[in-house]
């Protein structure tokens, strides 16, 4: 198989040149106040810029020099004009990234032919088209070789399907009709067998489109804490247009001319447009980390709630263990020799497929299995009415026919007795004991009498416990969903560190818990791939479905993930709270660079008239106007300087709320007073030199 | 130096001890507990009857507020009219005359709304019925309002999701018959005892050593001097209000007064602990305004200890400290503590001229009135301290990624907006009104007012800047004090400041009230390990950080232009 570089690779790069291209294109077109109004902040500079504008024409057309000089006035505009500009490049590379990202994704989704099906018509009767043609509810045709023309759900038949174009991961995977596992994306490969599958969307309404839609912006809308985040930002531009125009007649009263350039320079320096220019490449930025760790959001608001999950559904099953249990001992039955147990059990899973069955087959050894024949044998399958699975065998020992089974205890108790045989009660005692140490015990009969007891344990992933430790660190509760019995689920959840467990679990509980959950105020995630998963993902706050899950799933839901990997949610968690924290981290940043440049502009604007507020230039600044132009110029160039920091986000660290408070509050807080200070004398150190 | 220094820090501490443990029964009084005041509750069933109040009926946080303005409003009326027909009144032994529109408009807002600015002389502006009947009574109600008003955000600290908020009346009535009435009978007898008048007796007479005829005006004070301070009124019965040694005969009496008007403040704080069950929060919010009091506080003892640079330059010893509009009964410190006392907290009471004060205490004091939320006045201060509290923590819940979240409820746009709005409107009733102030004196020197623009200010330059800041400041903040030497009785001064103070006044009640009736309503979230707790060190120091930033960046350039280009010229 070809190496697939994995998704999360692509890309990484934070400015790859043609975005940036594209990306400073997109900041001209931006200019548009149409478009810019929905960001207060940076609409108020833009007028200030206009405003600048006409000064400069005027100065240029009138000579008049009580407003500064051309130059300075010029340089003021430009440097107005490119903080708009480089708040506008934040949130076009943004877009470009995410949309680059997408595009990526959807580039395994070029067209292809299909092989369409009529209606009524034979699997074989299929006619070529272009994948574009295809409608929902169409029907079409998959043979070995074949690209995958559509998202779609199989209705016939059974395939292996290459994902790695979607995944990244190279191993094959089945998907069939009928089960939870009948979905299929376009682009993806069928390695073998035949396939009929309908396809679930219109040309255009995949999940993928609609993500690109929300990345380019125009179906964008801002989450909550992003309004009110603007409101706040809002308030106290509001508060600094008061604070700039009291400011005139206040000059007037101290006989200070201001000048405009000053004036305007001192508003766009105090308004917070460090945050600002910066919010919607933030949120744009967190929902492509999500896209980069192959997670499709479908809303902004989704990727944000993650952040605030106080509550985490997660299966056992893939998640907590490793995939399947397996065989750790036998227990023989008394008056049964532990050589017998082994044969039989070996025997009853001789043609047992499943995980379970062959680690049977590997605990006896080659020793035992060697000398077992299963000529003429008829495999019984697990079902769910007899909930056991076994082997019948013609001639058996001694030529008898044999019928050997396994199970759950109930049920071949059920067996055992309706035969009118004993069931041991140190069986019993045994297979409970086995239970509450976790383990799943499988009794063994042959010909209704009791072997023994096979003991099934499942395995912890390594790590798991850690990752739970960090989930509970950042005030995250973990509930494990399981069908084992209370008992293992019990003994389990203890051993990998959950809070709390569903035992027995029918999707109904899954329903109730989450509504349990949600009715004391908590916010609740889950991730689920089946039909019957489709209520509880629709009730959850985040209901992540994964890829290879029904298309009723994927619609519930509100993010998809294409790896269908059950532990996703926990970087979804993290991810959301990146977003948040972010944007709290710049917001204070940007508020605390306020102070160092009012001790800039202020002694600055009334220098000449009053020479004693000199005291104030702490930074000692080379003269009034070198003092006003540093200060713009640290508000513009701070600005792209923050972008990757937007754009990757400030990390996480689970060390409780209060910690990290104090943390980010030093780091940026603080941080935020004092860079402007360094910032702005050395940008004056250098334009002193041509001022 | 020392025994000054010693006479303020015990002013203090026994403000501390006698406040911190009232709290507690502050709080059963407003919960409604069995508590030492029970033997009131005949007098307050009467006043329910005659009132045709359901003290059972818990209404919704819109109900209440629309009981508290509307009552307000009455109040108004009432002081409105009786100020403008006094002379006509009873009561007046010394004659004095009624008050014109503007004025009586300016003095009814400013007592209703506990602010107690005075653009009139107590001696011959009132009368001892409007002293009684108006000053007086709107001193007890509008502080009984304010606590009530706190007690009303209570709901939005406690777990029971609901949309009531309480009864403003019962709140209001308890605040007058259990803390208001008691503490001011102990504080008006001591002053009594010490000199205060309290007679209905109209001036006196005496003849000096110089043989001049001197009148000594008199009335009942001393109840009125009590509540003044008990309520964090401040306004004088006397034009030069605690500085007037009949209305602050002594240092004892200082003591008092200093205590009277610092305790109630701080008396809320611990009682809204007791009411929301979370002591922790009520001494994190105790410790957070202790420390913006006493940053305050220390620069402005040492600059007034170390008298005025002036002076110094011409060769003066000052030994006493700055003592410029200093009584010497008191001294430099303990005026000096006593100015920020009073800024801080809404009293706005003077015992020295705060126009004499030096520059940097000056803006010392102006400081304390524009963040208004380090104690602040009886109720209202946590109200004030409350919507910077709700922008803390939006910023702060976002810091450490999470939806914000106050005591469980999520802080959304809606409670941002509103707190926006609040912090946004003291910088424009502030700024707003030095501007048009400035403007008109710049360019309508000569309107025909009573008193012309030019005429407004006694001194030129950055101190007659500072007189203007400091007046729309103190309306605002609703403290009431005056830099004085300003023009102030003429109709520009009273209009301005009346709606200022009226603004400054309810829109910060109705915001934080509405915050928390919205907050009360939503669903309540328990706080697990990734919620942020309020109550820390750690989050003390995000809202102090908050509310200094929030002012600064508001106020900075007025302060440039005001006390800090005084005190660097004087330098």
């Amino acid at each position: 198989m070809a190496q697939q570089s994995s998704p999360s690779e692509r890309g990484t790069a934070l400015f790859q040149s043609e975005l940036i291209g594209t990306a400073i294109k997109q900041s001209f077109a931006k200019l548009n106040p149409a478009q810019l109004v929905k960001n207060p902040v940076m609409f108020t500079v833009e007028i200030g810029t206009i405003i600048m504008l006409f000064v400069t024409v005027y100065i240029a057309l009138s000579g008049d020099k009580t407003q500064g000089t051309l130059v300075y006035n010029s340089v003021i505009t430009v440097i107005l004009l490119l903080t708009v500009l480089f708040a506008n490049f934040a949130e076009a590379i943004a877009e470009a990234r995410g949309k680059a990202q997408a595009e990526s994704l959807r580039k395994t989704r070029q067209e292809t032919p299909a092989k369409k099906v009529g209606s009524g018509q034979s699997a074989d009767a299929y006619t070529t088209v272009s994948s574009a043609q295809l409608v929902k509810g169409d029907v079409f045709l998959c043979e070995p070789g074949d690209i995958i023309p559509s998202d779609g759900e199989i209705i016939e038949g059974l395939a292996t399907i290459d994902e790695s174009a979607i995944t990244g991961e190279s191993a094959p995977v089945i998907r069939e009709a009928g089960g939870d596992k009948s979905s299929v994306t376009g682009g993806t490969k069928v390695l073998s067998d035949r396939i009929k599958v309908m396809v679930t969307t219109q040309p255009g309404e995949s999940f993928l489109d609609k993500m690109i839609a929300l990345v380019e912006g125009a179906s964008r809308q801002k989450t909550p804490n992003e309004i009110a985040l603007t409101i706040l930002l809002a308030g106290f531009t509001l508060i600094f247009i008061i604070v700039c125009v009291a400011l005139k007649p206040f000059a007037d009263y101290a006989n200070a001319p201001i000048t405009i350039a000053a004036l305007i320079s001192l508003f766009v320096c105090l308004i917070p447009t460090t945050i600002g220019g910066l919010l919607s490449a933030i949120g744009i930025a967190g929902m492509d980390r999500a896209l980069r760790a192959n997670v499709i959001a479908k809303s902004g608001r989704a990727v944000e709630t993650a952040g605030d999950i106080d509550t985490l559904l997660l299966d056992k099953t893939g998640t907590i263990t490793i995939g399947n249990r397996k065989a750790t001992n036998f227990y023989a039955a008394p008056g049964v020799s532990a050589a017998d147990m082994i044969r039989a059990s070996a025997l009853s899973s001789l043609a047992d497929e499943t995980p379970e069955g062959k680690s049977i087959v590997e605990l006896a050894g080659t020793d035992v299995t060697r000398g077992l024949s299963t000529e003429g044998a008829t495999m019984i399958k697990f079902t769910a009415e007899t909930r056991s699975s076994g082997i019948n065998l013609i001639s058996g020992r001694g030529g008898e026919p044999q019928r050997i089974r396994k199970g759950a205890t109930d049920s071949i108790r059920a067996i055992v007795e309706r035969a009118g045989n004993h069931f041991p009660p140190e069986v019993e005692t045994q297979a409970k004991a086995i239970a509450g140490n976790g383990g799943t015990p499988l009794v063994v009969i042959d010909n209704e009498h009791v072997m023994g007891v096979v003991e099934l344990q499942d395995i912890i992933k390594p790590g798991i416990a850690e990752r739970f430790d960090r989930l509970r660190k950042m005030g995250v509760k973990t509930v494990m969903v399981t069908g084992d019995n209370p008992l293992t689920a019990k003994f389990i959840a203890e051993k990998a560190g959950v809070d709390d467990y569903i035992a027995e679990a029918k999707p109904e509980d899954k329903m109730q818990y989450i509504r349990t959950e949600q009715t004391g105020g908590k916010l609740v995630a889950m991730m689920g791939d089946g039909t019957n998963d489709a209520p509880a993902l629709a009730q959850a706050d985040v209901g992540v479905a994964m890829n290879s899950g029904t298309q009723a799933a994927k619609e519930a839901g509100n993010m998809v993930d294409l790896d269908n990997d059950p532990t996703k949610l926990i970087e979804v968690v993290e991810i959301g709270k990146q977003l948040l924290i972010t944007r709290g981290t710049l917001t204070t940043f940007s508020i605390a660079n306020d102070v160092a440049k009012y001790f800039a502009i202020v002694p600055a604007l009334f220098v000449v008239s009053i020479p004693s507020l000199q005291a104030l230039n702490i930074m000692r600044l080379h003269s009034a106007e070198s003092a006003i132009l540093s200060a713009v110029i640290f508000n513009a160039i701070i600005i792209p300087m923050l972008i990757p920091l937007a754009l990757r986000g400030v990390d996480y660290k689970p060390i409780g709320a209060s910690a990290l408070l104090r943390r980010n509050l030093l780091i940026y807080g603080v941080g935020g007073l004092v860079a402007p200070f360094v910032g702005i004398k050395l940008i004056d150190l250098l334009v002193g030199l041509f001022v | 130096m020392n025994t000054e220094l010693t006479g303020v820090v015990v002013t203090y501490l026994i403000t501390l001890l006698l406040a911190i443990p009232l709290g507690k029964l502050v709080g059963k009084i407003f919960r409604g507990e069995p508590n030492a005041f029970d033997f009131m509750a005949p007098l307050e069933r009467l006043i329910y009857r005659v009132g045709g109040i359901d003290p059972k009926l818990d209404m919704t946080w819109k109900q209440n507020l629309v009981a508290l303005l509307t009552i307000n409003a009455v109040w108004f009326v009432y002081a409105f009219f009786m100020l403008l027909f006094q002379d006509k009144l009873p009561l007046n032994p010394d004659g004095n005359g009624a008050m014109t529109p503007d004025l009586a408009f300016n003095t009814a807002i400013s007592f209703m709304v506990n602010c107690d600015l005075q653009h009139y002389s107590g001696e011959s502006g009132l009368t001892y019925l409007t002293q009684l009947g108006v000053i007086n009574f709107l001193m007890f109600v509008s502080a009984a309002t304010g606590m009530a008003a706190l007690a009303l955000v209570v709901r939005a600290f406690l777990p029971e999701k609901t949309s009531l908020s309480g009864n403003f009346y019962v709140y209001f009535t308890k605040a007058i018959t259990r803390v208001l009435l008691p503490g001011s009978l102990i504080v008006a007898t001591i002053l009594a005892f010490n000199g205060t008048p309290a007679s209905f007796a109209g001036k006196d007479q005496f003849i000096s050593l110089q043989g001049d005829t001197v009148n000594v005006s008199r009335g009942p004070a001393a109840g009125l001097i009590a509540i003044k301070h008990l309520g964090t009124n401040g306004g004088g019965y006397f034009g030069a209000n605690s500085a007037h040694p009949l209305e602050n005969p002594s240092y004892a009496t200082n003591m008092v007064e200093l205590i009277a008007q610092v305790m109630l403040p701080i008396i809320m704080l611990f009682a809204l602990g007791y009411l929301i069950n979370r002591k922790r929060f009520a001494w994190t919010v105790f410790g957070v305004m202790t420390a913006g009091f006493l940053l305050l506080v220390t620069p402005t003892l040492i600059t007034e200890f170390h008298g005025s640079p002036a002076i110094a330059h011409l060769g003066v010893a000052q030994p006493a400290g700055a003592m410029e509009g200093k009584e010497v009964r008191f001294g430099p410190l303990s005026s000096a503590y006593w100015s920020i006392a009073t800024t801080v907290i809404s009293t706005g009471s003077v015992n020295s001229m705060h126009d004499s004060s030096m520059a940097l205490s000056g803006s010392m004091q102006l400081l304390g009135m524009m963040t208004n939320a380090f104690y602040g006045g009886c109720g209202v201060g946590f109200l004030n301290y409350y919507y910077y509290l709700i922008i803390a923590v939006f910023i702060s819940g976002l810091m450490v990624g999470r939806t914000p979240e106050l005591f469980g409820r999520k802080v959304e746009a809606r409670e941002i907006k509103i707190a926006s709005i609040v912090a946004l409107l003291s910088t424009l009733l502030v700024k707003g009104g030095v501007a048009i102030a400035a403007y008109v004196l710049v360019h309508h020197p000569d309107v025909n007012w009573a008193v012309k623009p030019a005429a407004w200010l006694n001194n030129t330059g950055y101190h007659g800047f500072s007189e203007i800041l400091y007046e729309f400041t103190s309306a605002n903040a609703n403290n009431g004090s005056g830099f004085e030497g300003l023009g102030d009785n003429n109709f520009f001064w009273n209009v301005s400041t009346g709606i200022v103070m009226m603004l400054g006044r309810f829109i910060p009640i109705i915001g934080p009230l509405a915050i928390a009736g919205l907050l009360a309503d939503k669903k309540y979230v328990p706080e697990s390990a990734g919620t942020l707790a309020t109550d820390t060190s750690t989050f003390g120091l995000m809202t102090f950080a908050v509310i200094i930033i929030i002012t600064a960046l508001s106020f900075f350039p007025a302060l440039a232009l005001g006390p800090l280009a005084e005190y660097f010229s004087l330098k």
